[in-house]
């Protein structure tokens, strides 16, 4: 499913003494299949984009196309509803979403409330269950008796099992351990390639999205600053530090030894693994 | 309309109104309820009336902000006006229309009660809006000191006054968060039959009670941890202090009520 | 051996209602003047071992002696003055109405008389830069802001120790680096003993000495660098190994030989240098 931004604008509390402008002339354009990190500060409008993926937020100008439907500031926008089926949104601290009596129950509510009927929800609690790594066993358990990495799973799983066409994650590893977080990220990325979705991921990580992003947005006070390839955007990190943003290690790394040996490597590497290798070959070939 | 309400808030300004000891605009509010019911003549009234716009107009509070705030009080004032033009029957029978009978006894009535009402509402206001909840919250701790003697919990209410003002904001965050996330999850809030929408709340309730119970717990371990044990032995960073024109305030307010007590019929 | 500050001996501690120990039979110091860093997966008993310092919860079995004194029941608030506590969660532990009440509140707890309470609140929010924003109330400020009052709360009652349980782990990488600058500042100025429970590596590499918890007990001590000679035993653990060591086993891997197991960054950079020039 594409999902396009053309020229967004949006205002909180528009026509009030305390009217703000979050974000201004916000053009994306992500085709079926992207993996899109979208990065910021905290403030720079990255969740005011987000929400406008969904109809959380409806633009005060400009128009945003999700698939067949199209919203457009200042008209009556009807059908959000079926926007918000085929995008799934997992907000930052998911499991505060949790409320029903059982994880079963929790992670069908969605699926049955855009009306899937009640055994294929459960069918597809299952496989979202499975999918975020829980046992079955836990399915008829109270979400609130679960740790804090369980209950995260199950508001995923309640994503999930919605089967959107679109992923949208904000920050969907915060306050969790290594592993956890690995975990997740990678759940995350192997759904997005099996299931040919569009992901947009919002975090303050470099480092996942020099990972799993082949696209990468940077805002600016509600500004689109910069957009391209991962390796379009690390190539420049100068504009990045600028920005007061952080630049992968590997990126970082690559910089410092070229500076040290006074060399460039010619390419920008992303991985350890293509860093090793180039700075290996550099060292074996290349007498002083 | 809720974000032109000006009830319950505070509006900064450099005014003697705002740099008054929150006690005694405590004190002044509390005898001004009592003393307004000593009006019961025209030049009472406007006695009343004088006072409380000189309030304002110290309070430097701008008056059309005033205005569109208590707007929709003004409904409720008019109301009253009309109750009681309405339905007293007493004195000599001013106009008649039909079943409709107008005495001049209402009309009196009427127009000094919703009076009453209004100025009433003009000055609670007025404390409110020149007075920091915090203010408020700690003029009212230590004017009900006293009461520690009878073993009432002043303290405690005191700091759960203002634990409840520092996290209302919180928890209009996070009210906005968790309704956003069942709304992705296909609750619809504000359409659908009534049924439906008492339903939905449930989804954004539980959750909120959820962490606001956890909130609390980690607050009260916070609280702890920072050396928290109850009022004993406890001193105090915030220093109310009782100035000139607290007095001076005090002096015309009693003024006030020499003149009512001897102007009223 | 420097002073020991903080020491624990042979601690078990369990929750009510939980059938294993969350704690068991723990033993470690803590050193006057260290940065201590205490990392374990989420749930490995690192922050029982945080709540159990200052007297949040009593272990069943053990003690438990902060700069000489014994934990007790009746000897807490003595401790409380001594060790202040920064936790995960910048919104559930600002208590006051503004920035300047709330780094007073602990001043109030402890009756410190309200003169004195002044200068103390003036100076520790400069401390940590934060003195502009007096007034401000708490839902105008950024996570890593609020972070920094609760450590000019802290700051005000002139702690030996001070303890970060987490508290980095919710704020963006911004936010993270000021609290962690602040912190560091401060350890140097007033020779604050740190003690940082965490799961970033990356915050761990730059502690004078790590403790690696598993499963309610002490897995391994020792500095940075025995620590990360772990390697893939870190990950096992749920834990991530830093960066520069894993750039130097791909350099190992494709037969460069280095001279030590851990490098900071710059040191793998020099490293790699030195290499180059032998060629």
């Amino acid at each position: 499913m594409d999902i396009s931004l053309q020229s967004i604008e949006y205002r909180y509390q528009a026509n009030t003494p305390f009217e703000r402008l979050a974000i201004k002339d916000v053009s994306i354009e992500i085709p079926t299949g992207t993996y899109m990190a979208l990065i910021g500060h905290t403030g720079s409008g990255k969740s005011t984009v987000l929400q406008h993926l969904n109809a959380l937020l409806l633009p005060t100008e400009g128009t945003v196309v999700i698939g067949d439907h199209k919203v457009k500031a200042k008209q009556k926008n009807k059908n959000l509803r079926q926007i918000r089926q085929k995008v799934g949104i997992v907000f930052q601290f998911p499991e505060h979403q949790l409320f029903e009596e059982t994880v079963e129950k929790d992670i069908i509510f969605g699926p049955m409330n855009f009306g899937v009927s009640e055994a294929d929800a459960k069918e597809r609690a299952r496989l979202a269950l499975q999918q975020v790594g829980l046992s079955k066993e836990i399915l008829e358990k109270s979400p609130f008796d679960l740790s804090g990495g369980q209950m995260r799973r199950v508001a995923i799983a309640g994503v999930l099992a919605m089967e959107p066409d679109c992923l949208v994650l904000d920050e969907p590893t915060a306050g969790l351990d290594p592993r956890g977080r690995k975990e997740i990220m990678d759940m995350f990325y192997s759904l997005h390639k099996e299931r040919n979705l569009s992901t947009i991921l919002v975090t303050h990580s470099m480092e996942d999205a020099a990972k799993y992003a082949d696209q990468i947005v940077i805002m600016q006070q509600g500004h689109v600053v910069k957009q391209g390839t991962p390796i379009e955007i690390f190539s420049s990190v100068s504009e990045l530090v600028e920005m007061g943003l952080d630049v992968p290690e590997v990126v970082r790394f690559q910089r410092s030894i070229e500076e040290k040996l006074g060399v460039k490597l010619g390419a920008t590497y992303l991985s350890i693994e293509e860093l090793s290798s180039a700075v290996t070959e550099l060292l074996r070939g290349a007498p002083v | 309309m809720m974000e032109k309400m000006i009830i319950g808030r505070y509006v900064p300004a450099e005014s003697l109104v705002h740099r008054m000891d929150p006690r005694s605009k405590l004190i002044i509010i509390f005898l001004f309820v009592c003393v307004i019911f000593l009006a019961n003549n025209f030049f009472t009234y406007a006695l009343i009336g004088i006072y409380t716009f000189l309030m304002l107009g110290l309070s430097r509070i701008p008056f059309r902000f005033l205005y569109a705030g208590l707007k929709p009080v003004l409904w409720l004032v008019l109301f009253t006006l009309l109750l009681q033009v309405f339905f007293t029957k007493e004195g000599s029978l001013l106009y008649e229309f039909g079943p409709i009978k107008i005495y001049e006894e209402g009309v009196r009535q009427g127009i000094f009660i919703s009076m009453r009402f209004f100025f009433l509402i003009l000055m609670t206001s007025l404390l409110t809006l020149t007075t920091t909840p915090i203010e408020i919250t700690d003029g009212l701790e230590t004017l009900l000191n006293p009461l520690k003697k009878v073993r009432f919990p002043v303290h405690e209410m005191a700091l759960m006054m203002s634990i409840s003002l520092r996290f209302i904001p919180t928890l209009m965050q996070e009210t906005d968060k968790i309704m956003k996330a069942q709304i992705a999850r296909g609750v619809e809030f504000s359409s659908g039959p009534v049924k439906e929408r008492i339903k939905a709340v449930i989804p954004l309730l539980i959750p909120l009670f959820v962490s606001s119970f956890k909130r609390a717990e980690e607050l009260a371990i916070a609280m702890e941890a920072r050396g928290y044990r109850g009022g004993e032995g406890r001193t105090k960073y915030r220093l109310l202090s009782w100035k000139l024109a607290d007095t001076l305030q005090l002096l015309i307010l009693a003024i006030l009520t020499i003149l009512l007590i001897l102007l009223r019929s | 051996m420097r002073d020991s500050i903080v020491s624990l001996k042979n601690v078990s501690f369990q929750y009510e209602n939980q059938p294993s120990y969350a704690l068991q039979d723990v033993s470690f110091d803590i050193h006057e003047g260290e940065w201590l860093a205490i990392v374990g997966h989420n749930g490995s008993g690192k922050s029982t071992t945080a709540k159990l310092l200052n007297g949040l919860q009593f272990p069943q079995n053990g003690e438990i002696i902060v700069c000489g004194i014994k934990l007790t029941e009746e000897s807490i608030w003595e401790i409380r003055k001594k060790l202040g506590m920064v936790f995960q969660n910048p919104d559930n532990q600002f208590v006051g109405t503004t920035v300047q009440d709330d780094v007073a509140f602990g001043l109030e707890n402890h009756g410190i008389p309200r003169d004195d309470m002044i200068l103390r609140v003036e100076d520790s929010l400069k401390k940590v830069k934060m003195d502009h924003f007096l007034n401000q109330e708490p839902h105008h400020l950024s996570g890593g802001q609020k972070q920094r009052v609760a450590i000019a709360g802290v700051l005000a009652l002139r702690p030996s120790i001070i303890i970060l349980d987490e508290a980095t782990s919710m704020l963006d990488p911004k936010g993270r680096g000021e609290v962690l600058e602040t912190v560091r500042t401060l350890k140097e100025e007033k020779s604050l003993t740190v003690i940082s429970i965490t799961h970033d590596l990356e915050e761990a590499a730059k502690a004078d000495r790590i403790i690696v918890m598993n499963q309610g007990k002490v897995y391994r001590e020792g500095s940075p660098e025995e620590i990360f000679s772990m390697d893939d035993e870190l990950i096992h653990l749920g834990l991530d190994i830093p960066f520069s060591i894993k750039m130097s086993n791909a350099f190992r891997e494709k037969g460069i030989d280095l001279s030590k197991h851990y490098l900071s960054e710059e040191e793998l950079v020099n490293e790699l240098w030195t290499f180059r020039s032998k060629v």
